[in-house]
């Protein structure tokens, strides 16, 4: 049994005296795709805040590939974070910088690679999102909502991360485009054997990506497993996010 | 299963084995280029990748660029690890250089102009937008955004005098100090009152206040419409029929026009009351007689060009911040760019404006003795 990916244990999170999430614990392995479900204010973003070691929960431990996040070890930390990448909600490109240089960004931060290098990488991962060579001389502002997306998510694999998280991977793109988006991070996901963890209202999206599912209720997460097993599980939550289409994804 | 990149030759044959990833890569990078250069320099090896954990397209750049851009003749390699390599082989071969131009002088200075007249051009156009605006409100009156207005009075005037009087009390004090050093000398000491007077009243005041507005004020409302434009809050004025320049960029130039010359009476009354103290203190001039002797010494026309200096600058700080504001584009870079060039700018036309009134009031408010 390899080391796993993500490791939240007996996590607390407390906003002035509101817990968000109490004892919380979730073990994700090397390959999984999981779905965060949870209603609005349930804390699935703050939990994604966390594994990122942007927020410190208030108590517990968040470990990825096995280095806890709390780690005082600058280098360590380092490392770990190279290893990981995180494609936000409203994207979060520099807007200052081109298509191409957002992409670069990360690789000229670790100051090792040459131009050529990092050129062809850049261009590697343009043709990875399905994007033209030509379209790394455009400036955030003047993207689609889709190509901002797809920019966004070639900066995020920039690194080769082993774990991609996804915050609304497919918010604000219309059903189609939407579609387009699951499926193309399904084959990245399949060809570089990532883990993915996303935060997702889409069922579309959930039922396209996901392998298995985490749902956040009453401040823990009450099922974690297989998409299928956990659709069938018996809490008001989970019947309601389902409801009618339990069938359909199934 | 070793997690570190490693290369070895055994008897001609190349092989590759553990995590060749870029992170892996990292800690080892220019050791492993050198090995890599080495093994593709003796040709027709055969190179073994079977041993490999992963190979990342970081890694896979990396050998197919030892390879000299093309496939090696022994390649023995899994299908996985293949179609990352094949990903690499099919980018296009040579990456468009970025254009770059060359810097030539009159080119640049060519552009500058041009720049400038741009400028220039659009700062014409909103005044001209400004008083179809104006000729807008005298026919229909209750369009004026009297709330709008009052807002920036307050922001722009009344917050701004605890900071104006701050600046003028120490220029005051500082300039009577050093007028006052050299007057004795002279045994001068009554025409203290002259010099604070007309320096202050007539130049330091407004000048100083037009520096310190353009730094507070001017930026701010660059800041303000910039932001406005990037997250399209103006558009968004727009689609519901609310001119922008009547709701957002009247009431500032308006506000700021009429707070400028108030605050101009403000700081400088306050600086001349800072020259007072310190003549005072350093000549022995009493406070009643320097108000007494004040009006005598100064003719009322200069606190009037005082004055009207202050409204005047404050309409051109307003008018350019307001330009500036409007030509942000939607990115952090912008922003910045035209905040800076909007203080600058006023900075420059304010100075530039207070020449032509030394200009052309040389004849009014100068007392003959």
């Amino acid at each position: 049994m390899s080391v796993p990916v993500v490791e939240l244990a007996g996590i607390n999170t407390v906003f002035g005296r509101e817990y968000v999430h109490r004892d919380l614990s979730l073990v994700i392995g090397e390959g999984q795709v999981v779905g965060l479900l949870g209603g609005s204010g349930s804390g699935k973003t703050t939990l994604l805040r966390e594994m990122l070691g942007l927020l410190r929960p208030a108590a517990g431990s968040v470990r990825l590939f096995g280095v806890d996040l709390q780690e005082p070890d600058q280098v360590l930390q380092r490392n770990v974070r190279r290893r990981l990448g995180m494609l936000f909600q409203h994207g979060a490109l520099f807007s200052a910088l081109s298509v191409f240089d957002n992409i670069a960004f990360p690789l000229r931060e670790l100051k090792c690679l040459d131009e050529d290098w990092i050129s062809r990488l850049v261009h590697l991962k343009l043709a990875m999102v399905e994007l033209d060579a030509s379209h790394g001389k455009l400036m955030p502002a003047e993207l689609s909502g889709g190509m901002f997306k797809r920019v966004a998510l070639a900066r995020a694999l920039a690194l080769e991360p082993e774990l991609l998280l996804l915050d609304e991977p497919t918010a604000g793109l219309d059903p189609d485009r939407s579609q387009n988006f699951v499926d193309l991070i399904g084959a990245l996901q399949r060809e570089l054997g990532l883990t993915i963890v996303m935060v997702t209202h889409d069922l579309q999206t959930l039922a396209g990506l996901a392998s298995h599912v985490a749902v956040l209720a009453e401040q823990r997460i009450i099922a974690f497993g297989p998409k299928d097993q956990v659709m069938t599980v018996d809490h008001p939550f989970v019947t309601g996010f389902f409801g009618a289409d339990r069938r359909k994804l199934l | 299963m070793s997690s570190i990149p490693s290369l070895q030759v055994e008897s001609g044959k190349v092989v590759l084995a553990g995590q060749w990833t870029l992170a892996a890569m990292l800690p080892r990078l220019t050791d492993l280029q050198l090995a890599l250069k080495d093994a593709a320099s003796v040709p027709n090896r055969i190179w073994d990748l079977t041993a490999l954990a992963r190979l990342d397209s970081a890694a896979a750049v990396l050998l197919w660029r030892s390879w000299g851009n093309c496939w090696p003749e022994g390649l023995v390699i899994s299908d996985l690890h293949r179609q990352v390599l094949e990903r690499v082989a099919d980018l296009p071969r040579e990456m468009p250089p970025p254009p770059m131009r060359p810097f030539r002088v009159p080119e640049f200075l060519g552009g500058l102009l041009l720049k400038a007249l741009s400028n220039l051009h659009g700062l014409i156009a909103l005044f001209g937008q400004l008083l179809l605006d104006m000729a807008h409100l005298l026919r229909s009156p209750k369009e004026m955004p009297w709330k709008e207005f009052t807002a920036n009075l307050y922001k722009s005037g009344a917050q701004a005098m605890p900071v104006t009087a701050l600046v003028g009390f120490l220029i005051g004090v500082t300039i009577s100090y050093l007028s006052a050093l050299q007057l004795k000398n002279f045994g001068a000491d009554l025409f203290i009152i002259n010099i604070l007077g007309i320096s202050i009243i007539r130049e330091l005041g407004p000048v100083l206040v037009a520096v310190l507005v353009a730094g507070r004020s001017g930026s701010a409302m660059t800041a303000q419409i910039g932001v406005m434009r990037v997250t399209e809050e103006i558009d968004a004025l727009s689609t519901m029929g609310i001119s922008r320049s009547l709701r957002v960029v009247l009431p500032k130039i308006l506000g700021l026009t009429a707070a400028m010359p108030l605050i101009v009476l403000w700081a400088s009354g306050v600086a001349l009351f800072g020259g007072m103290l310190a003549a005072m203190l350093q000549l022995d001039l009493s406070l009643i007689y320097f108000l007494d002797n004040l009006p005598r010494a100064v003719p009322v026309a200069n606190l009037l060009i005082g004055l009207g200096k202050g409204l005047v600058f404050g309409f051109v700080i307003a008018l350019i911040a307001c330009y500036f504001g409007l030509r942000v584009k939607p990115n952090t870079e912008s922003l910045s760019a035209n905040t800076t060039s909007a203080v600058v700018t006023a900075i420059t036309t304010v100075i530039l404006v207070d020449a032509l009134f030394a200009v052309f009031t040389r004849h009014v408010g100068v007392p003959q003795l």
